[in-house]
């Protein structure tokens, strides 16, 4: 891209994207000069749509019609309404296309420091294209998938019906229904989270895929591709300080989204001490953080996953790092000595405060990182409950919590809708004995949960302009937004590099590998 | 270990290992194996290697440029435990000296880990950290449920397995797109294994719809096929169909460790276990059923084996001093092992070296 001499309103020049599909993998970036108004404009067009698209699926089934009427609904009032229709058909709007080209290389700029910034940047342009793909007509889908050279064969009807009792057990449709469809072979490593959720026929290394599945072989791609192209901007950024009016507007632009990173406040810190733990986890702690710390406390250790959520969200609500190390010792040497503590443990917790290492002072997990990555296995107890929580065990669990049948049932629906922090709002709103949907903005954050639960039982989070906000089951929309926005988060882009400890690299491999 | 107790007494082992890393650490193979025929630059000099040593000293990020300087080094420090890591960016003896964010792990087998303390719900004979011929067959079955589907569903041929010398199999698949699997891809295979699913927080649940998966299906079938035997002659329970869950639901995930990171250490094949002694051997999935864990060697005895034998064979040619202890049948394991791995590579050498240009 050339920012350096045009103005607003300067003329683009050519569109060189050689595919006619408006659809795209963001594999050229544009050589249209684009000037510094309009760079902005762009960036934050998109981020609505983007941000549109996270709403959605927070509310909604991803699949669901009110899903799609409630991104057509937001993207009318966005310079991409255009979208909607042209998806349809196959003209070109040229206009269009550069809009959506530039715009999403600025936010590559914008969202590729850090390995939160590149999370939420990818799923959400990973379902923005899942939902644009899925306006497409069925020739143009076709059409798609051969000018992305991913014109897999389908296979043939000889070759079908060797498989078929297979293809139908995987598919859960008659056998009837399986030679009607068509089938595509394709390396397994293609289709990964189809063979994950083990929703594919596997053979000597091949997937089968049903038509309707490809889909998800798309985003596959388009996954890799992201990932790799972030780590290689976010490689390639400091060569851009240069150009000093760019980079404020791009850390400008990051700082824009909400639901992201969580910055230890200065002030906070200290305000906690290890013997307030258990108290302050009974009331202010989400269930995440409370199941952690009983875990804790019944088996005198945590694994890995399970210290480094809960360590670092201990250090967000104000825990020091004396007392930090207080904490985890006072418990850990209930069963080991402590010079095996002091081995093995103590190096990870100065890390974790930015004292060891890189000496990166390292951010609480959001939600979808909880959610997202990570899922706990045997013998852990990190991760999120409303996610990874079985739905008859939550339920018990909830129960024994004497959470009220109202909200109860309204948890499980949010829970089965895959809305995992609803259902953590709702049961926010249960403890603290306030009306079911009184929380008007969904946290995203653990220690978001956490501070909100401070203010509630402080008296401060009480609707605008009504006294005392009692037991009334109408829901209040106009709940504090402004406070929230206040102690809400900034996007961390000071440090690129996220890992989470020294020895787990596996983020910055699946990044850059 | 109940059985046959050997004559091994964890006190002598610092007087034996020099010995065995003398002469019975099989170098040659396990460079050619780790090598990968060269194929690939740097893939054995940018290899992590840690160390555990006597006092439970811990060494990370060691690294060797060949065959000699890991030789030399293992027997000049004697380890209590080798672990194996990934390959890295860079040497990861020299990590310090790169930035942190550049030193990054880029390729590693993918490995599974399988114990046998977490089959105590099922097994009625001995328990914790002990196992005995009782349930071995266990692990028999879990070591046949996932061999077949690594090669079946996922065309993996490669597969090393090795006895972790006490009560687990550890299984290093080696081929080329398992080493370059990424992290996602790890998680994908682990999940697509595992029978039961979930944390502690969840209900053990086996997925056994009407129609289950065909991979569960052959799982099934395994089981069903080595239970009867199992289940009557070793164990007292009976053979009905919740029980082949019990069984099942032991498999994958509840007791298998799939490592998901590609920066994972693992114990190395042919390592002692300081406890038993016994040698990490390698596993012939063809015959598991007939691996007997009692009779994998032990330090003592091979080492004593070594002043019972000649140390030159009949016709004269002198045979690698491992060859002439009862280690030498997983030698031959792990040989075939190689010389099938050896092929992937011969077919990749020719090609390149019709345009090799050295510099
Ligand atoms: S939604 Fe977030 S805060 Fe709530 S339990 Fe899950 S991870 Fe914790
Ligand atoms: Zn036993």
């Amino acid at each position: 891209m050339d920012f350096s001499t045009r103005r607003k309103g300067a003329k683009k020049e050519v569109v060189t994207n050689n595919t006619s599909q408006k659809l795209q993998f963001y594999k050229i970036p544009p050589t249209e000069t684009v000037s510094l108004h309009e760079f902005e404009e762009f960036a934050l067009e998109r981020l609505k749509v983007l941000k549109a698209i996270e709403t959605a699926g927070e509310k909604f089934v991803k699949t669901s019609s009110e899903y799609e009427a409630y991104v057509r609904e937001q993207l009318r009032n966005t310079k991409f309404s255009k979208l909607l229709k042209s998806e349809k058909n196959d003209e070109n709007d040229s206009e269009l296309r550069s809009l959506d080209n530039v715009s999403h290389f600025i936010l590559r700029l914008a969202y590729c420091k850090s390995e939160e910034a590149r999370r939420w940047f990818r799923q959400q342009e990973l379902d923005l294209f899942r939902f644009r793909f899925s306006l497409m007509s069925e020739s143009l889908k076709k059409k798609f998938l051969v000018e992305n050279n991913l014109h897999y064969e389908s296979i043939s009807d000889e070759e079908k019906s060797k498989i078929q009792e297979q293809l139908a057990a995987v598919s859960n449709k008659g056998t009837g229904v399986v030679e009607s469809l068509e089938y595509f072979k394709v390396h397994f490593t293609d289709v990964l989270d189809l063979v994950q959720k083990r929703k594919v026929y596997l053979h000597k290394g091949h997937a089968y895929v049903a038509y309707d599945d490809m889909i998800s072989l798309l985003i596959g791609v388009y996954r890799e591709h992201l990932s790799q192209a972030l780590a290689i901007t976010a490689r390639a950024i400091p060569h851009l300080e240069e150009d000093e009016r760019l980079l404020p507007m791009l850390s400008g632009l990051s700082k824009r989204y909400l639901g992201s990173d969580y910055d230890v406040k200065k002030s906070t810190v200290g305000q906690v001490t290890a013997d307030m733990i258990d108290m302050l986890s009974k009331k202010s702690f989400p269930l995440c953080m409370s199941h952690l710390h009983s875990s804790m406390r019944q088996n005198h250790h945590l694994r890995h996953g399970g210290r480094q959520q809960y360590g670092l969200f201990l250090k967000g609500i104000g825990l020091s790092l004396d007392e930090a190390m207080k904490f985890w010792r006072s418990e850990f040497t209930k069963l080991i000595d402590v010079d095996k503590f002091d081995k093995q443990y103590s190096y990870n917790i100065r890390h974790n405060y930015g004292k060891e290492g890189k000496r990166a002072d390292y951010t609480p997990y959001s939600c979808m990182k909880i959610i997202m990555s990570n899922a706990p296995g045997p013998g852990d107890s990190h991760g999120c409950p409303f996610k990874h929580t079985d739905v008859d065990l939550l339920r018990q669990k909830l129960k024994n919590m004497t959470i009220g049948d109202v909200y109860l049932d309204k948890i499980i629906s949010e829970v089965k809708a895959g809305r995992y922090n609803v259902a953590c709002t709702r049961y926010f709103e249960s403890v603290h004995k306030l009306p079911l949907e009184y929380q008007a903005q969904t946290f995203s954050h653990p220690n978001q949960y956490f501070e909100e639960s401070q203010r509630t039982l402080n008296g401060e989070n009480k609707p605008v302009g009504i006294g005392t906000p009692q037991r009334s089951q109408k829901t209040m929309t106009t709940t504090s937004t402004e406070n929230k926005s206040q102690n809400k988060t900034k996007s961390c882009i000071e440090e690129f590099d996220t890992m989470d400890d020294d020895f787990d690299i596996n983020e910055v491999i699946e990044t850059s590998a | 270990m109940p059985e046959k107790t050997s004559s091994y007494d964890p006190e002598s082992l610092p007087d034996l290992l020099p010995i065995y890393y003398k002469k019975l650490f099989p170098y040659g193979p396990y460079f050619r194996w780790l090598n990968y025929g060269g194929v690939e630059k740097n893939c054995f000099s940018h290899r992590e290697f840690s160390f555990t040593l006597k006092d439970d000293i811990y060494i990370r990020y060691q690294s060797f440029s060949n065959e000699k300087d890991l030789t030399e080094e293992i027997q000049k420090r004697c380890p209590y435990k080798i672990d194996i890591g990934a390959i890295f960016s860079h040497r990861p003896k020299e990590h310090k000296t790169v930035k942190a964010s550049s030193f990054v792990a880029l390729k590693k087998e993918l490995v599974f880990d399988i114990d046998m303390t977490d089959y105590d719900d099922v097994r009625s004979c001995c328990s914790g950290a002990d196992i005995c011929s009782k349930c071995w067959p266990l692990m028999q079955i879990a070591i046949k449920i996932i061999d077949r589907a690594l090669r079946d569903d996922f065309g993996f041929e490669h597969l090393l397995w090795v006895y972790s010398g006490r009560r687990g199999v550890h299984c290093w698949v080696c081929d080329e797109t398992a080493r370059k699997l990424s992290q996602p891809g790890r998680t994908a295979i682990a999940e697509y294994l595992s029978v039961v699913k979930g944390g502690e927080s969840q209900t053990r649940k086996v997925m056994l719809d009407d129609r289950p998966h065909p991979s569960i299906t052959s799982a099934i079938d395994i089981v069903r096929k080595r239970f009867t035997d199992y289940a009557v002659k070793k164990q007292d329970f009976l053979g009905d169909d919740d029980k082949i869950k019990d069984v099942l639901q032991l498999i994958p995930e509840e007791n298998v460790n799939v490592s998901k990171g590609v920066n994972h250490l693992l114990k190395s094949p042919f390592c002692i276990h300081p406890k038993t002694g016994r040698v990490c051997v390698p596993i012939d999935p063809d015959n598991v059923d007939s691996f007997d864990a009692f009779k994998v060697p032990t330090i003592s005895e091979i080492v004593d084996e070594l002043n019972h034998v000649e140390p030159t064979s009949e016709d004269g040619k002198r045979i690698k001093d491992y060859k002439r202890t009862s280690m030498k049948g997983y030698m031959e394991i792990f040989d075939k092992f190689l010389t099938n791995l050896e092929k992937t590579w011969k077919g990749k050498l020719i090609e390149q070296s019709g345009k090799l240009t050295y510099d």
